[in-house]
């Protein structure tokens, strides 16, 4: 029978497309570490990684719940996070060789930050930030490296992630990063303000602003049209305010408002930073006066939200 | 509750004159008989005040030990005043006070204790030029900053 000859025949097709779909999906799905040759040869600076990790909060996630802020924090981890997808818990990334990240390369650190990574080659969850420090220049991680190599170590092993099904699937990251994770720069900023681009840089990479200032779809995909616009406080009640220069943001403010917030936690009518921002603050206050007017710059033009 | 409400008028007023006589405060005055109005009303002092003193660290005013002290003074006033009015039910309605403090109403107080013992502290060093002043300042202002973060949670 010649009809069912020929829809047996596109049967095999459609399956063999299938199957090459799944595969390409797959692939498409792998982890992928950053080409080693981006890199390769860089000398860290410390000094310079000091800055990089306080614009980066890193302390703020992996130091021990509770710990007192300190000039060269213990990285010990065990602050946990829990959100709709289970509760995460941040591990020990201080430079102990078994307990913590001590025996990595610079190539191993660089594929966690810019590409989610891990050292063992599988997918990183996004409660670490990286989808916004893959916006980190080389040199940058580079400095931060060899500054995270200068804290003490720590031997403390904290407990894993509490994640149900299928959110304990590493592998199921692959479609997540294919949607969310997209370095490309969000806002447009003219090519000759260099404060701006400095601002830009500063905020949508190694500052993480969004993550906590955007709102998120339903997958957890940072909304980049309605970016900074405001979200709700992943911490409990309350928000994470709107900071685009729109009516119900901080148009008001001038840009040495800004800056001078960042720099010491108070706002305009001296109300004075909390929650979460409190410790950001904190790091902020210790960047040169420039990097501040720098993100100012760029807060002032992101798109006002309606 | 009487005796609160006087201690509201004498806090406020303490508060209120220093931070009036220093700063233009334009705010409306605050409802007596409502604790979550009484107690931002004394915040908005407090933040006068702040303003004040952070206009002689940024240089936009000379430095004057007499309005140092003056300010530092009536965020005392504030600060002893403060725990009285957060009573158990006022965590509702148009407040940005943590649900938190009424969990734990002791850690809640002990950093109003740090407050009013570093703004005491602060009144009495009287330093002598900004050089001096300024880690006076940033002490002080650190308070603002830790207890926000532990207490206090923004909803706009
Ligand atoms: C918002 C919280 C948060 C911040 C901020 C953060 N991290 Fe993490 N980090 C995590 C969590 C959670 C994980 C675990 C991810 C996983 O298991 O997939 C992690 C994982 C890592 C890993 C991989 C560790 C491993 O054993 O695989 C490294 C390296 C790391 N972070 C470094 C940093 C650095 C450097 C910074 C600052 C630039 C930073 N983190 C900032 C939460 C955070
Ligand atoms: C960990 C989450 C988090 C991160 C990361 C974060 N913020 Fe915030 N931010 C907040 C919260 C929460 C507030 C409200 C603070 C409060 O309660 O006083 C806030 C407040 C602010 C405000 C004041 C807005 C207002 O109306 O009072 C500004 C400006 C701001 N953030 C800028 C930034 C910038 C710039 C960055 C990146 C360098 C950043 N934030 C990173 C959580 C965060
Ligand atoms: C011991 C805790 C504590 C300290 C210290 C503190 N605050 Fe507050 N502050 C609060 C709480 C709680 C609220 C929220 C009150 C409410 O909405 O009921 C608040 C609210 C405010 C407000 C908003 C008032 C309003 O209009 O509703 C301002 C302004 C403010 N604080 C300024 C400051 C400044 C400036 C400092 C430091 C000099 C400071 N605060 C120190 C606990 C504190």
């Amino acid at each position: 029978m010649p009809g069912r000859r020929r829809s047996g025949r596109l049967l095999g097709a459609a399956a063999a497309l299938a199957a090459a779909g799944a595969a390409a999906f797959w692939l498409a799905t792998a982890p992928r570490r950053p080409d080693p040759a981006l890199t390769a040869g860089l000398q860290g600076d410390a000094a310079r990684g000091a800055l990089v990790f306080r614009v980066g909060g890193c302390a703020a996630c992996h130091a021990a719940p509770g710990a007192e802020p300190a000039e060269r924090p213990v990285l010990s981890g065990g602050r946990r996070f829990v959100t709709p997808f289970g509760t995460f818990t941040a591990p020990n990334v201080s430079p102990h060789p078994e307990a913590g990240i001590g025996a990595w390369s610079l190539q191993d650190f660089a594929a966690a930050m810019l590409r989610g990574v891990g050292r063992d080659g599988r997918h990183l969850y996004p409660a670490f930030p990286y989808v916004s420090y893959a916006r980190m220049t080389p040199q940058d991680v580079a400095d931060l490296w060899a500054w995270m190599r200068a804290l003490p170590p720590s031997d403390s092993r904290p407990p894993g992630h509490d994640l149900p099904f299928p959110f304990n699937i590493r592998r199921g990251l692959g479609l997540w990063k294919l949607l969310a994770l997209d370095p490309s720069w969000v806002v447009d900023v003219p090519a000759d303000d260099a404060l701006a681009m400095r601002g830009r840089y500063l905020v949508e990479g190694p500052g993480h602003c969004a993550e906590c200032h955007t709102p998120r779809n339903a997958l957890g995909v940072l909304d980049r049209a309605r970016w900074l616009q405001g979200a709700p406080n992943p911490d409990g009640p309350g928000v994470v305010p709107d900071i685009t220069p729109g009516p119900k943001g901080i148009g008001g403010w001038s840009e040495e408002d800004i800056a001078w917030y960042l720099e010491s936690g108070f706002t305009p009518d001296y109300d004075s930073v909390g929650g979460s921002m409190a410790e950001v603050v904190r790091n902020l206050s210790g960047l040169p006066k420039e990097d501040l007017r720098a993100i100012a710059a760029y807060l002032k033009a992101v798109p006002p939200s309606p | 509750m009487r005796m609160i409400t006087r201690l509201a008028v004498a806090a406020v007023a303490a508060g209120g004159m220093a931070a009036a006589a220093l700063a233009a405060n334009d705010s409306a005055p605050a409802d007596l008989n409502d604790p979550v109005s009484v107690r931002q009303h004394m915040m908005k002092n407090v933040g006068g005040s702040m303003k004040l003193l952070a206009g002689m660290v940024k240089g936009e005013a000379p430095y004057d030990a007499r309005v140092a002290e003056a300010a530092f003074r009536a965020m005392n006033n504030a600060a002893l005043g403060l725990g009285a009015f957060f009573p158990p039910g006022s965590d509702a309605g148009e407040t940005e006070a943590s649900p938190k403090i009424w969990q734990d109403m002791a850690g809640f107080k002990a950093a109003i204790g740090a407050f009013a013992r570093d703004t005491a502290a602060a009144a009495a060093a009287r330093p002598a030029d900004l050089d001096a002043f300024k880690p006076v300042f940033g002490k002080v202002a650190g308070n603002c900053k830790s207890c926000h973060e532990a207490w206090r949670v923004k909803k706009e």
